[in-house]
């Protein structure tokens, strides 16, 4: 054996020490680093032992599935058979049910574009004629009343298609809104300033819900006599003056962080106001801007819920009219569970987008 | 000539004119619009024969409020039906805040931990109460107290003196001394005095460099002057226990499902935002803080006390205000599980009477009073925060 080959075994044997590789080395770095930290572990450990089982047990083993609510009333797990039976209702509210398909596809289209914008590369001029056109078929798919699909009052829509609807409208008509205050508030006109201001501040400063109220009970003394305006509307126009407050002040924190020499190099250059705006200012501002826009997304898809104190038909009405049945009385917590599954699955996914996007943001600022 | 120039540029080309005609512009449109609403609404509230005007305060209610931390009756005028609501709506939001932010804190550093298994649980729980609607959380708590506990005959009791049923969690309490009312007392007094002293302790040691442990000497001044009371007056240690009489308890303290679901949703839902807060805070001080603090020989609580806090709290508190003012604004949502805070009575005045625009008014009023006086506070924390840079 010659020395370098004696090197060469002797480095090939020596390992690090069995605590330090492998799981039992993670455990020892991230479980029982310190004499703290070991108790901690063995008391979550313990409570988790403690919860988990039985919640398991509760929701999976015990559980049944596709019974009536009697039959549930004798088993000792959960009773998932009142989302099982009623997710129709639930999902879609008193939408004619022989039509039901057709809310399911405008979902799945609204999906399906979701799906396809998120991707950054997609982001080009062609994205906006794409949703005018996928906006426009979903709106004839629920209401139909052209190509042979038979016309469905907007009082019958209902379920997930309504909280999607309010959100959604919500948030592209709030937007263009949000960013008139945000430049109002940044104005250096008086009178544009202070309306800002005093809006921006005014809905703030107030829970949804008296907007809400608002738009139920004041709004229809607002107009003439003789006009009447759908309920869904009114509280799509809350919600939306409710939301562009919000973005105003996200928008806002955009155009402050735009360094004065893009201002100075675009009026040294001879734009006017609002070529300065639509071309440089804005462009820049509202793409840093996109991580928290999507937050305000996500709180005003879960605001939503809140249109079913002032009785409309959203995902959690029809859940909450299911539960009022008495066959299903007293199985709120498996309906709710389902519900909360809905909305987590809708922000879960936004808010990982959002991450996503912050991170492909920020690289593309580095390089 | 010279003189005569800027008389050639026409009016609509000169920013200064051309600003005043946009702004007198936007004034009008703005100004047109609220005239047509109001004069369609006056219209309109004549041709219904509403009453107006906030003279209906002053009416009798008529209706029962559940529960009100001052005495009320179907008698009482409307404003104070109004009033108990108010005074509900502090309770929880109050109640509320400070539950929020000890959950919070305590999941905000736990998300922080080297501990893996920890950390993750923080943040899935973090994750899982954010990403939830909190009406819905509210629901669901509701419906767990109403539907799936006991009634009062079954209650649960899971240690002595707590008694848990869908009449609410009922406590046992100290029954009621004199002693109680000074220990109270002196408490507030302890707390001046530990402001003081730290204000004291300070100043001290700016001048003359030596320190003086403010937080102990404190935490045995706020124990102690109520203790020594509590001695004073002969240790009463007789407690009121809740009692089962008819369908209800008597004695101690119980709180209405109600209460509890709402407390329950909104301080979850916003610990969660608190958390994030926290978390931003401390990992926004950066190592070399700690690293230095440590190297010049100071004390693991004063490497807090004195390096690591001051720097996160001025990233910390100002969003910290705005969840405490959401959860304010949140804690509204009482009335869709007929909690009366000041949003539910409101409506119900509103239904009552009819005068829909002065009870919105009211409403929007009290919250704008809060989130007003929260941006006072935090406009005089950010001046007395901000850096000084040298």
């Amino acid at each position: 054996m010659t020395i370098a080959e004696t090197v060469e075994t002797q480095t090939q044997d020596i390992k690090p020490p069995v605590t330090h590789v492998g799981i039992l080395g993670w455990m020892r770095g991230n479980l029982f680093n310190g004499a703290l930290n070991s108790i901690l572990t063995i008391v979550t450990m313990y409570l988790l032992w403690k919860v988990v089982p039985p919640l398991i047990r509760w929701a999976f083993i015990d559980s049944v599935w596709h019974t009536t609510g009697k039959a549930c009333r004798h088993a000792a797990g959960a009773c998932w058979s009142v989302v099982w039976d009623n997710v129709r209702f639930i999902l879609f509210g008193f939408y004619p049910f022989d039509s039901q398909w057709r809310p399911l596809a405008a979902m799945l289209l609204l999906f399906g574009l979701l799906f396809y914008s998120q991707n950054r590369k997609h982001w080009k001029k062609h994205l906006i004629y794409v949703w005018i056109l996928g906006l426009f078929v979903m709106g004839l798919l629920m209401k139909g009343g052209l190509f042979g699909l038979s016309s469905v009052e907007s009082t019958k829509w209902s379920g997930l298609p309504l909280t999607l609807l309010l959100s959604i409208f919500g948030l592209t008509a709030a937007y263009p809104l949000g960013v008139i205050l945000a430049l109002g508030r940044r104005s250096k006109l008086p009178t544009m300033r202070w309306l800002s201001i005093v809006y921006i501040e005014m809905i703030r400063g107030v829970p949804l819900i008296s907007l809400l109220f608002m738009s139920a009970i004041i709004f229809p003394l607002f107009l003439p006599e003789g006009i009447t305006i759908n309920k869904i509307l009114r509280a799509q126009i809350a919600i939306i003056l409710f939301t562009a407050a919000y973005i105003a002040e996200v928008v806002r924190g955009g155009l402050q962080a735009m360094s004065r020499g893009q201002y100075e190099a675009a009026e040294s250059m001879g734009l006017n106001y609002f070529q300065t705006m639509r071309l440089i200012i804005l462009p820049q501002a509202l793409k840093i801007v996109i991580p928290p826009t999507v937050s305000i997304l996500i709180s005003a898809f879960k605001d939503t819920s809140l249109v079913v104190i002032i009785a409309l038909w959203d995902l959690l009405k029809t859940t909450q009219s299911v539960l009022a049945n008495p066959e299903w009385m007293g199985f709120s917590p498996e309906a709710y569970i389902f519900v909360a599954l809905l909305y987590f699955a809708g922000c879960f996914s936004m808010s990982g987008y959002s991450r996503k996007l912050e991170r492909e943001l920020s690289a593309g600022e580095q390089q | 000539m010279k003189e005569k120039q800027p008389e050639k540029i026409p009016f609509w080309l000169d920013p200064r004119k051309r600003a005043i005609i946009y702004q007198i512009a936007v004034f009008c449109v703005v100004g047109l619009i609220l005239y047509y609403l109001v004069s369609n609404t006056i219209v309109n509230l004549k041709k219904q024969s509403i009453a107006t005007g906030f003279g209906f305060l002053h009416k009798e209610s008529s209706f029962e409020i559940g529960e009100s931390l001052i005495p009320y009756s179907a008698a009482s005028t409307y404003g104070r039906a109004l009033l108990v609501g108010a005074l509900n709506t502090l309770k929880v939001s109050f109640i509320g805040i400070v539950v929020t932010l000890v959950l919070g804190t305590i999941v905000g550093i736990a998300r922080l931990s080297t501990n893996w298994l920890v950390s993750k649980l923080a943040g899935i729980f973090i994750e899982v109460m954010q990403d939830i609607p909190v009406l819905l959380q509210l629901f669901f708590w509701y419906a767990i107290f109403y539907e799936s506990l006991p009634s009062p005959r079954q209650a649960l009791s899971p240690i002595s003196g707590l008694i848990l049923s869908n009449r609410g969690i009922a406590f046992a309490v100290p029954a009621a001394n004199p002693a109680h009312k000074y220990m109270i007392l002196f408490f507030l007094v302890a707390c001046a005095l530990s402001y003081f002293l730290r204000r004291w302790a300070r100043r001290r040691q700016e001048k003359t460099g030596k320190y003086f442990p403010t937080f102990r000497v404190s935490i045995a001044l706020i124990i102690g002057f109520p203790l020594v009371i509590w001695l004073i007056f002969g240790a009463p240690t007789k407690m009121d226990v809740p009692k089962l009489v008819g369908f209800n308890f008597k004695g101690g303290l119980t709180f209405s499902p109600e209460f509890v679901a709402l407390l329950l949703g909104l301080a979850l839902y916003t610990s969660a935002f608190v958390a994030e807060v926290v978390r931003a805070g401390i990992q926004s001080v950066s190592r070399g803080q700690r690293e230095a603090a440590m190297a010049i020989g100071l004390r693991p609580s004063l490497v807090l006390n004195l390096v690591i806090l001051p720097q996160a709290l001025r990233v910390i508190i100002p969003p910290l205000t705005s969840q405490m003012l959401n959860l304010t604004k949140n804690s509204s949502l009482a009335i869709a599980i007929g909690f009366p805070d000041f949003v539910s009575v409101a409506n119900t005045c509103i239904n009552q009477t009819g005068e829909s625009i002065e009870g919105v008014a009211l409403i929007m009023a009290l919250y704008l009073i809060f989130s007003l006086s929260t941006s006072a506070f935090m406009n005089w924390y950010n001046k007395k925060a901000a850096l000084v840079e040298r």
